[in-house]
């Protein structure tokens, strides 16, 4: 199943319920969400953590347009729009935490 | 001029997620047409919206991060950052695209005691 995180892991818990609820699988960050797998933040170590369970990607034009391409943690896949589609695809449903 | 106020923009919220930090910088420049005394101050994701190398092409959304380099144009000087908020978030002052003064969370509340108009984005 696909997970579908686009607030800031500061701001909501949206991203922290998602990874404390979901069953292993994928988890695409988009929007604000991107923050939660750079360097340095204060929310590193949790998605490091998830990284055991999860394969996490983030939207790159996401990335650059916040200017955090340079800071993207090591274990995360950047996707572009297509790679987007296709994981709705190659998995069976999605679920965005709104 | 005998009627200039004190305004300070506390800016919370990171760039693009929302509209705030666009609208925001609208405000300010505004306010800075009408010869007041603008104070900017970026705290907890509002830090983001500072950062270096934005490039918004492919969301197709306005980059307004240059704005910020040409506010002293405006005689905006007086911009703030929350040291705490940079910390959290893995960022230094050189990944910021302006000269900014970096305050504790004390000193910041200390500022924003001193206005007499704080907007909030």
């Amino acid at each position: 199943m696909l997970h579908i995180v686009n607030k800031s892991p500061m701001v909501n818990s949206a991203l922290e319920n998602c990874l404390n609820a979901a069953a292993p699988g994928d988890v695409l960050l988009i929007e604000d969400a991107v923050y939660a797998a750079t360097v340095g933040s204060a929310f590193e170590p949790k998605l490091r953590e998830a990284l055991g369970s999860f394969k996490v990607y983030v939207l790159q034009s996401d990335l650059d347009a916040r200017g955090m391409s340079d800071k993207l943690m090591a274990g995360v896949s950047a996707v572009d729009y297509g790679g987007f589609v296709d994981l709705t695809i190659t998995n069976n449903s999605c679920q965005s935490w709104l | 001029m005998s009627d200039i106020k004190k305004f300070m923009f506390v800016n919370r919220k990171a760039p693009y997620g929302t509209i705030y930090a666009l609208e925001s910088l609208e405000v300010v420049l505004i306010t800075a047409a009408f010869d007041q005394d603008v104070t900017l101050a970026f705290l907890d994701d509002g830090v983001y919206q500072l950062k270096k190398g934005q490039q918004t092409k492919g969301i197709e959304t306005k980059n307004f991060s240059p704005t910020y380099r040409a506010l002293e144009d405006y005689d905006v000087e007086k911009l703030y950052v929350m040291k705490e908020s940079l910390d959290e978030r893995g960022l230094v002052e050189d990944d910021l695209l302006v000269p900014v003064k970096v305050v504790s969370r004390a000193e910041m509340g200390a500022l924003m005691n001193q206005q007499d108009v704080v907007l909030s984005f």
